[in-house]
C-alpha cells in the first residue's frame, strides 16, 4: 500500500493526537486526604461491598470479615493483602496514592470460583479508562479519515 | 509480499518427515491423557489440579495468545484429540499401509457441511464454561468425551469429520486463523489443473488424502486447512508451499457465509460476557453462571443467548442496513451482512487476547504449583509446589489491554473499509458498531 502525502499528514496528526491523549495532564480534583474505613464481607465467591471508592492520598482501612470459609484480599497494583478466618475480622491499611481502578481478589483457595472472587478499588477518577476511550475514538475516526472510502460513496 | 518457508530444505524435510510430527503428537497425547487422569482422580479444587490449570490456563494462554494469532491452525497440527481415531481409520501410525483397512468411510451429510454444528457445540460448552473451567472432573469428562467422539466419528465417517464439523474449538481457531501470518497454499494453480489423480486429495503411497477434506489447489483462506502436512508429502509436483505473509491476508476476500458470520458474533459476544461475569465485581452473576440447573442459571443462559444471537447481530444488521441506505445501494443488506461480519474477526480475536491476558497473568502462578503437585495430594515433584499464588504484571496489564483493544479496533476499521469497497457499501455504521462494542469491552476490563 502506497501512502499519499495527505495520508502521511493524517498519520502524523493522529500520532500527535494519540500522544496528547496518553500523556496530557488531566485536571484532578484534589480532595484533602482523609481516613476511610470499609467493612467488607467476604463469602463464597463475592465481596460486599464489591466496589470501594476513595480519593487519591486517602488512608484506606479494609476490615475484612469472612462469613463462611477462609478468604483473603489482595489488592492488584498495591500488592497489599490480608487473610481472614471464618467469623474473624482482620484489617488491612494502606495509603491509596496511586489513582486508577484496581481489582482486589481472594488469595486463599476457597472453592470452585475462587479465581474469580473479585472486587474493585476505585482511587479517584479512572483516568486510564478515559484515556483508553479517547484512543479508541481516535482510532475509529482516524481510520475513517485515513483510508479511502468506497468508490460509490465518493460519487454520491 | 509472500515469502516461502518451504524453500529452505531443512524446514521442508522437517515438515515432510513423519517422525518430528509423531514426536509432537505423542507428547501432546501423553499430556492430554495425564490431564484426563488427574481430573478424574485428583483434588476437586480447580486451581490445584493439573487438568484445570493446564487446560484452561496454560493451554488456553498458548492457544489464544500465541498459536492462533501467529500460527493459525498450528495447534491442530499437533492436537492429540483426533489421533487415536485417525490411527484406527488409517490402520497405521506413519505411512499409509499397503493394504487399506476396511472402514465404513461414510461421507458427511451435505446439509451439515458447514460450521453450524460447531457453533452449537461451542455455545453449549460456553453455557457451562464456569463449571467446566473450575471443576477438574468436568474438565476430564469434556476432554474424554471429545476423544471418544473423535474416535467414533473416524470409524464411521471418512477423513476428519470431528475436526471439520463438530470440535467446539475448531470453529474459532479456523475463523481467527485467517489473521495469522502463515499459510499453506499451492505454488502454481496451473500445475494442479493438469495434475493426474490429484494425490493431495485422494492420497497415494506417500501419504493420505487431505484429512480435512480440502482440495489444496483451491485453498484461498486458512479456515479449513489443518496444517497436517499430508499434501506436502503427497504432491508429486512439489507444488505445496508454506508461506510467510502479512497478517490477516485472508480478510481481503470477505466471507459470504452466515455460519462463519455467526461464529464471529458468538466469539465477540462470549468474550464480552466472560469479561463481565468472570472478571467483574458482580458476585450474583458469577453464582448464576455457576449454579447449573437453577432458575438463576436459566436466566443467565437466556441473557447469554439473547445477547449473542439477538442483540449483537440485530444491531450489526441495522448498521449494515444504514450503510446500504447511505450508499443508495440496492444490494439487499442480508447479502452483505456476512461480508461485513469479517470486520469482527480481528476485533473478536483482540477481545479474547485482552480478556485472556488478565485471566492468564493473574492465575499463571498456579501452573508451577500444579506442575509439582498435579493431583493436589501434597506432592512436590519439581520443588515448585510450595510457591504462593502471585498475580503477574498487574501494573502493565491495563496499558497492554488498552493497546490490544485499540489495535483491534483499528484493525477492524481497516477490514470494514476493505469490505465496504468490495461490496460498494458505506462502512461507517459498521465502524461505529465496532467502536461501541470496544468501548463496552474497555469499560468491563479496565
Ligand atoms: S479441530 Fe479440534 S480436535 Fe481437530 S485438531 Fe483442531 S482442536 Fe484438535
Ligand atoms: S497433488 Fe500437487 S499438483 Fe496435484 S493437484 Fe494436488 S497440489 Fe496440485
Ligand atoms: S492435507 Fe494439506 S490442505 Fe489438507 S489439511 Fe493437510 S495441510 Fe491442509
Ligand atoms: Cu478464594
Amino acid at each position: 500500500m502506497k501512502l499519499s502525502r495527505e495520508q502521511w499528514f493524517y498519520i502524523i496528526l493522529a500520532g500527535l493526537a494519540g500522544a496528547l491523549i496518553v500523556f496530557a495532564p488531566l485536571p484532578v480534583r484534589v480532595a484533602p486526604p482523609s481516613q476511610r474505613t470499609f467493612r467488607v464481607e467476604a463469602s463464597q465467591f463475592a465481596y460486599s461491598p464489591a466496589v470501594l471508592t476513595v480519593n487519591p492520598g486517602d488512608t484506606v482501612t479494609i476490615e475484612l470479615v469472612s462469613t463462611d470459609v477462609v478468604h483473603g484480599l489482595y489488592v492488584d497494583g498495591y500488592g497489599a493483602s490480608v487473610t481472614a478466618d471464618p467469623g474473624q475480622t482482620v484489617s488491612l491499611t494502606f495509603i491509596a496514592n496511586e489513582p486508577g481502578s484496581f481489582r482486589f481478589r481472594c488469595n486463599v483457595t476457597c472453592g470452585a470460583l475462587h479465581p474469580f472472587m473479585i472486587g474493585k478499588l476505585q482511587v479517584g477518577t479512572n483516568t486510564l479508562l478515559w484515556r483508553a476511550v479517547g484512543l479508541a475514538l481516535l482510532a475509529a475516526f482516524s481510520g475513517v479519515a485515513l483510508f479511502p472510502r468506497p468508490a460509490t460513496v465518493k460519487a454520491v | 509480499m509472500r515469502s516461502e518457508l518451504t524453500r529452505f530444505s531443512v524446514v521442508k524435510s522437517l515438515l515432510k518427515n513423519r517422525w518430528p510430527q509423531l514426536f509432537g503428537f505423542i507428547v501432546m497425547l501423553a499430556g492430554f491423557l495425564y490431564a484426563i487422569m488427574t481430573g478424574f482422580i485428583g483434588t476437586p479444587v480447580g486451581n490445584n489440579n493439573f487438568s484445570t490449570v493446564f487446560v484452561w490456563i496454560a493451554w488456553w494462554a498458548i492457544l489464544i495468545l500465541v498459536a492462533v494469532p501467529f500460527f493459525g491452525r498450528g495447534w491442530c497440527a499437533v492436537c492429540p484429540i483426533p489421533l487415536p481415531g485417525e490411527w484406527i481409520q488409517r490402520g497405521a501410525i506413519l505411512e499409509p499401509p499397503s493394504r487399506k483397512p476396511r472402514r465404513f468411510n461414510l461421507r458427511w451429510p451435505n446439509k451439515l457441511r458447514n460450521i453450524w454444528l460447531q457453533n452449537l457445540t461451542f455455545t453449549l460448552v460456553a453455557l457451562f464454561s464456569t463449571v467446566i473451567l473450575t471443576t477438574p472432573k468436568v474438565t476430564a469428562v469434556v476432554l474424554a468425551a471429545m476423544l471418544f467422539l473423535a474416535v467414533g466419528m473416524s470409524i464411521v465417517f471418512e477423513r476428519r469429520t470431528f475436526c471439520r464439523y463438530l470440535c467446539p474449538v475448531s470453529g474459532f481457531i479456523g475463523l481467527y486463523a485467517q489473521t495469522a501470518p502463515v499459510e499453506l497454499r499451492v505454488k502454481d494453480k496451473q500445475v494442479c489443473i493438469t495434475c493426474k489423480g490429484k494425490p493431495c486429495y485422494n492420497g497415494s503411497a506417500a501419504g493420505y488424502g487431505c484429512p480435512w477434506d480440502v482440495f489444496p489447489g483451491g485453498l484461498t483462506k486458512n479456515t479449513y486447512c489443518g496444517l497436517c502436512m499430508e499434501c506436502l508429502r503427497t504432491c508429486p509436483n512439489d507444488n505445496i508451499a508454506i508461506n510467510l505473509r502479512p497478517f490477516a491476508a485472508d480478510l481481503g476476500q470477505p466471507s459470504r457465509k452466515l455460519d462463519e458470520a455467526f461464529k464471529a458474533f458468538i466469539m465477540l459476544g462470549a468474550a464480552m460476557v466472560y469479561a463481565g461475569v468472570l472478571l467483574g465485581p458482580w458476585g450474583e452473576l458469577k453464582s448464576a453462571a455457576y449454579s447449573v440447573g437453577t432458575v438463576a442459571w436459566f436466566g443467565y443462559v437466556m441473557a447469554f443467548l439473547a445477547f449473542i444471537f439477538g442483540l449483537l447481530p440485530a444491531l450489526f444488521w441495522l448498521a449494515v442496513k444504514l450503510g446500504q441506505v447511505l450508499s443508495k445501494s440496492n444490494v439487499p443488506a442480508r447479502h452483505v451482512f456476512a461480508a461485513f461480519a469479517t470486520a469482527l474477526v480481528p476485533l473478536g480475536l483482540m477481545f479474547w487476547v485482552a480478556f485472556s491476558l488478565s485471566f492468564v497473568l493473574t492465575n499463571a502462578s498456579y501452573i508451577f504449583i500444579a506442575f509439582s503437585d498435579p493431583f493436589g495430594w501434597g506432592w512436590n515433584l519439581f520443588g515448585t509446589a510450595a510457591l504462593t499464588w502471585q498475580p503477574y504484571l498487574t501494573t502493565a496489564l491495563v496499558p497492554l489491554q488498552t493497546l490490544v483493544l485499540v489495535g483491534g479496533l483499528l484493525w477492524s476499521v481497516r477490514t470494514a473499509q476493505k469490505v465496504g469497497r468490495e461490496v460498494k457499501i458505506q462502512p461507517v455504521p459498521v465502524i461505529v458498531f465496532s467502536m461501541l462494542v470496544t468501548l463496552v469491552m474497555l469499560g468491563l476490563l479496565l
